[in-house]
């Protein structure tokens, strides 16, 4: 096949098929070139939707071109490079506008009914002036006037006092979120303590606010050197303290590179493949932020109590911990449009740190990690456990992990609400979540079952270990032989859609008995949650103006974009032993044929 | 010896029974000589529960003060508790349970007695003989015909009467190549491939021995099988050097030079006391709650179950390979022929062949496969995951097969005509039932027991249409195709529908099977609404 270069993809089209396959430039997370071989130098390129893809170019100087084009197209030094401010789905800017206002975090607040007596909105963020990273629109309690906010703010890393994120209604229960104290040894704030006061007099339910710390308890101790640290029972009264031990952004980036190391082996036998799990601690991690999230929801929905949560900065396991327990208490946050509300409160306009974290400009490697990754996982671990409670399907999940790394819609640029009105990105970008309300029919979870989240409100997930599972369909998306060939959801949408159709035709039956219509009556294909094609309509002119390398080789298991697998096994590369040569060969051996185009014929190489 | 006489005590009142996803009860406990009943006092709504006694593993006593605790697991790993007041009580119900849940004696068994209204001794037993499966397959019928040599089961007595042999051999020829194989099962034909015309064939291992014994009618048999053709695989469920060791015992394996048109395959298949345990190291691991996560993994790997479940789908899926892509026929075969022999080839066929897919056609060939190609039912089946008795011949092959057929299902979710409940009802049934159909370890023994005269036939009863119900796939559409299951570790899944049965989390996901049979059936019944009015209107 023949390897194209454009600005913002790269895209290989198969000769013999003429099927394509695009990679956006942004998903690549890195480039390796590995050691010449007789066909050939190979490239591995390894992508953020964990995609891997090996490419062998015949020439060895058309292969370092292209290796050191991706190594600069990959990585943006300014924002304005970022595909999003290039991207245009042919919509005018009243459309555009319409997107951006799809999710109202005022009126999210409202649905929880806040204000109220006891909440109330500040401005006292209206310039961005006590805390940058935090939005303009804030809710403190009543009680809480500026001095104090202020005071408190002071006392906080990065400025980020104690604010409402969920307000439960039913028991007047606040979940309030902040970043560490800078106490020290021995350091107070009178502020941040009649702050945490305020908080607890807003709930008349209880007498205390639990103050869930998230880290491990060494770690929270250890800042202390640094005079920062967690807050002394002694010093706020009514409070109670509980270390929950979610660990930080850089064992979690660490974990999940062993995860992929493991999973990424070839010929993996079902022995490493459990050991590697386990010695990743991958599901050790998802398991501990699915724990703290319940400690959460237990407080506030079983006790009535209100907690503040907060790690070190407030804005990475916080943020998981939050989002978590709001989606357990909340059935609202499991249906489509909840959860796009969810991820803007919680995770865009408190400041998860999404460009710093998901790599988007040439950062320091040190601050990426796959936070969000797991807040994901973890909403995917409960699907599985809760199949009725959710709105959405698990493809609603991998494509926002696809947009979230694409940088093709505004909404995750950047690392904080400041800095996205400095760029501008509602005037200049796309949201995704138009598109993907847009496209939502593709994400139903035909099992949802709204009585069954009105029998049951609070979501209570069970962690014993085996009930967390490896997520195939995120971490090997792309590997087509490992998926089930068959799809239940696919069918059930397709027979839902048939009697929809049937449904519909019988109305139009009963009302006009117009036979004209009837031939569409029985097969309509559904469509499932294909990728957008994202097909770049402006720029599309190359820094390297079209160029062309011919005579490629890519290796077939890893090429396509399988979203449901298809039903028919022709496609299978994978053999369960050799036929011709030595049987020994250990268990199943996978052994990807590679194909080597040659001027559009085809030739087995192995 | 009545079975009346090991019960002391057949009554109590006031005893407290817990089970898992249920509020404790308390109410009437009674002992049987086949069942443990227990009433509760409901007034409005009263509940029963019926525990057959055979589906015990394993009891523990525990006294404290004047009442007792019996724990009760259950060989579908169900844990129940019963607290009984009277510590005499208690003893003399847990004394017969323990004597009453492991009956040695066959004609004593639940099944002689089980007369439900609704079925009678009368019906047809079975699905499926060689006969009949011969009669369904024309094509083969020129070269392969059905010998009743072993119709008294003196050739083989793990063997049918009738088997599927080449028509060149004659019945002398296979007493002879019988003697040369162990427990005299010689070569049988188990699957004829209707695309390419090869074949799966069946036996034990060639007792060759240390000094190479041959047998020149069993080479003669196997160079029948591959008539016009250039040459054959043979799979050996042993390691090769699980198969050198065999010759020591008087056991081998087909040699290169005397069978020079086959090509010997060793994959190990576990079997036998390593299967047993690792079933009962896995069960062990999801009944302890207290893990973490590391050491769940480590648990779950340490077990091997989920090792055993890919080498099974994996050999299966070579087999398959030879017979449909290399068109080539195959003898499969492990030391006895009795155990991972049969899960390999009944794996295969349901990978490359339609019919058996179908709910019918999956049961008569679990019946041919299994129950006729004499599988000792009785002897792996004893006792499951928590019993504390020496283990003897128990093995759990036959769950092994049917985690291996619901990893299928699960990747094929449309490929198959039977759903998982199906799969979970032949476990439980396999280790405890009231049907005739598990019974006894061969064919030979069955006839001796008047099994089909008797007790009731399973399969049969699964087939009538309130059964078929539950058991169908509503989702189910025929392919022709073969289904080439992945058998990455990263595509195999703990069967939690078994091994986590008892937990709320199970409870979740039937309750949405249970939805998607009712939203098919609900648009089935739509759509041929539809129909229905467009065919009056036009």
């Amino acid at each position: 096949g023949t390897l194209y270069l454009t600005a913002t993809h790269l895209i290989f089209v198969e000769s013999s098929s003429n099927n394509s396959t695009s990679i956006l430039h942004h998903h690549i997370a890195s480039v390796e070139k590995l050691s010449l071989t007789t066909t050939g130098c190979p490239l591995v390129i390894q992508c953020r939707n964990f995609r891997v893809v090996h490419f062998v170019i015949q020439r060895e100087r058309d292969c370092h071109d292209v290796y050191s084009s991706l190594l600069r197209l990959r990585q943006p030094v300014s924002y304005e490079e970022l595909y999003a401010f290039s991207y245009n789905p042919k919509q005018n800017d009243q459309q555009r506008e319409e997107g951006w206002q799809l999710i109202d975090l005022g009126a999210e607040f409202e649905r929880m009914g806040v204000p109220c007596d006891q909440w109330q909105l500040t401005d006292v963020n209206r310039d961005y002036k006590v805390c940058e990273t935090y939005p303009r629109d804030l809710y403190v309690p009543i009680t809480a006037s500026k001095p104090i906010i202020v005071g408190s703010s002071k006392f906080r890393s990065k400025g980020r006092f104690p604010v409402l994120t969920y307000f439960y209604q039913e028991k007047k229960a606040a979940v309030c979120r902040c970043s560490q104290p800078l106490s020290g040894f021995s350091a107070r704030c009178l502020e941040d303590e009649s702050m945490l006061q305020a908080i607890s007099k807003a709930n008349h339910n209880s007498r205390f606010v639990y103050v869930m710390d998230t880290r491990p308890k060494l770690n929270a101790l250890a800042n202390r050197a640094a005079g920062k640290g967690y807050e002394n029972e002694d010093n706020y009264s009514n409070i109670r303290f509980q270390f929950v031990g979610i660990e930080n952004i850089h064992v979690m980036r660490t974990s999940l590179q062993k995860l992929l190391e493991v999973t990424g082996t070839r010929s993996l036998s079902m022995s490493d493949y459990l050991v590697g799990l386990e010695s990743s601690g991958w599901l050790r991690h998802i398991k501990a932020i699915v724990d703290a999230a319940i400690f959460l929801t237990k407080a506030v929905t079983g006790e009535g109590a209100s907690v503040l949560v907060h790690c070190s900065d407030g804005w990475d396991r916080t943020a998981q911990v939050c989002s978590l327990g709001s989606l357990l208490m909340d059935p609202y946050y499991r249906t489509i449009k909840g959860f796009m509300v969810l991820i803007e409160k919680d995770w865009i306009s408190f400041g998860h740190k999404f460009a710093d974290r998901c790599d988007q400009l040439d950062g320091d490697p040190k601050e990426v990690s796959p936070i969000f990754t797991q807040f994901l996982e973890c909403v995917w671990q409960l699907t599985e456990q809760f199949p009725q409670s959710f709105e959405f399907s698990e493809w609603f999940l991998l494509q926002i992990h696809e947009h979230v790394h694409s940088c093709q819609y505004g909404n995750f640029l950047g690392n904080n609400q400041r800095q996205r009105e400095e760029l501008q990105l509602r005037d200049r970008t796309h949201s995704l979540w138009a598109f993907l309300m847009s496209e939502k029919q593709n994400y139903l979870n035909p099992f949802y079952s709204p009585a069954f989240s009105e029998l049951h409100p609070v979501l209570e997930p069970s962690t014993l270990p085996y009930h967390f599972k490896f997520w195939r369909n995120m971490y090997h998306q792309f590997d087509r032989s490992m998926h089930p060939r068959q799809s239940i959801l696919k069918t059930i949408l397709t027979l839902r859609e048939n009697s929809r159709n049937g449904e519909s035709m019988l109305q139009a039956l009963e009302n006009v008995s117009a036979l004209t219509e009837l031939q569409q009556l029985g097969v309509t294909p559904v469509a499932t949650s294909e990728p957008p094609a994202p097909p770049p309509t402006r720029d599309q002119r190359s820094n390297d103006g079209q160029e062309e390398v011919g005579e490629e080789a890519i290796e077939g298991t890893d090429t396509e974009r399988t979203v449901e697998g298809s039903s028919a096994t022709e496609s299978r590369k994978q053999r369960y032993g050799e036929l011709e040569g030595t049987y020994n060969s250990e268990l199943a051996k996978e052994e990807p044929a590679v194909v080597s185009l040659e001027f559009g014929v085809a030739r087995m190489t192995c | 010896m009545e079975l009346s006489e090991h019960i002391k005590t057949a009554n109590v009142e006031d005893a407290v029974l817990r089970q898992p996803l249920h509020p404790a009860a308390r109410g009437t406990l009674c002992v049987t000589g086949h069942h443990l009943l227990f009433s509760d006092r409901e007034e409005s709504s009263p509940q029963h529960f019926l525990l057959l006694l055979r589906n015990i593993d394993a009891i523990e006593k525990r006294m404290s003060g004047s009442s007792g605790t019996i724990t009760i697991k259950c060989k579908d790993l169900c844990v129940l508790q019963l607290d009984i007041p009277g510590m005499e009580q208690c003893l003399n119900i847990a004394r017969s349970i323990e004597t009453l849940s492991c009956l040695e004696n066959v004609s004593e068994m639940y099944p002689f007695f089980y007369r439900p209204s609704d079925q009678s001794l009368k019906d047809q037993w079975g699905l499926s003989s060689t006969e009949k499966h011969y009669s369904q397959m024309t094509d083969l019928h020129d070269r392969w015909r059905v010998s009743s040599v072993n119709r008294d089961y003196s050739v083989c007595p793990t063997y049918p009467q009738a088997v599927i042999v080449p028509k060149d051999i004659n019945d002398e020829m296979l007493v002879k190549a019988a003697k040369f194989r162990h427990g005299g099962r010689f070569p049988v034909l188990c699957y004829y491939h209707r695309k390419n015309g090869m074949v799966i064939m069946r036996s034990s291992q060639p007792l060759t021995g240390a000094n190479r014994k041959r047998c020149r009618e069993d080479e003669l048999l196997l160079q029948a099988v591959i008539d016009g053709s250039d040459k054959g695989y043979i799979i050996d469920t042993r390691s090769s050097q699980q198969a050198q060791q065999a010759r020591m015992t008087g056991g081998g394996f087909e040699s290169k030079s005397c069978y020079s048109c086959w090509k010997r395959l060793h994959r190990q298949v576990e079997r036998g006391k390593a299967l047993q345990e690792s079933l009962i190291k896995l069960v062990e691991a999801c009944g302890n709650d207290s893990h973490n996560m590391d050491r769940w993994l480590s648990k779950l790997e340490n077990s091997k179950w989920l090792s055993h479940v890919q080498t099974a789908l994996s050999t299966a899926g070579l087999l398959a390979e030879c017979v449909e892509r290399d068109g080539h026929s195959v003898l499969v075969h492990c030391s006895e022929g009795t155990d991972s022999t049969l899960l390999i080839s009944t794996v295969a066929q349901l990978i490359m062949d339609p019919c058996c897919r179908t709910l019918e056609g999956f049961l008569a060939l679990l019946e041919r496969e299994w129950v006729q190609a004499g599988h000792p039912f009785q002897k792996r089946c004893a006792h499951s995951a928590y019993s504390h008795a020496r283990l003897q011949q128990e093995s759990p092959v036959f769950l092994l097969l049917l985690d291996c057929v619901w990893q299928l299902l699960h990747q094929f979710p449309l490929a198959l005509g039977f759903s998982e409940a199906l799969l979970l009802r032949l476990a439980t049934e396999a280790y405890a039932s009231s049907y005739g159909t598990f019974l006894c370890n061969s064919d030979k023994e069955r006839s001796v027991a008047i099994l089909s005269m008797k007790t009731l036939c399973l399969f049969q009863a699964l087939l009538r249409p309130k059964e078929r119900r539950c058991y169908a796939n509503p989702l189910y559409e025929r392919t022709e195709l073969a289904i080439w299951p992945s058998v990455h570790p990263q595509s195999l899944q703990l069967w939690r529908g078994y091994f986590l049965r008892w937990t709320q989390q199970a409870r979740h996901l039937e309750e949405a099977q249970e939805e998607i049979r009712n939203m098919v059936i609900l648009w089935e019944k739509m759509f041929e609404y539809v129909c229905f009015n467009f065919f009056m209107l036009s």
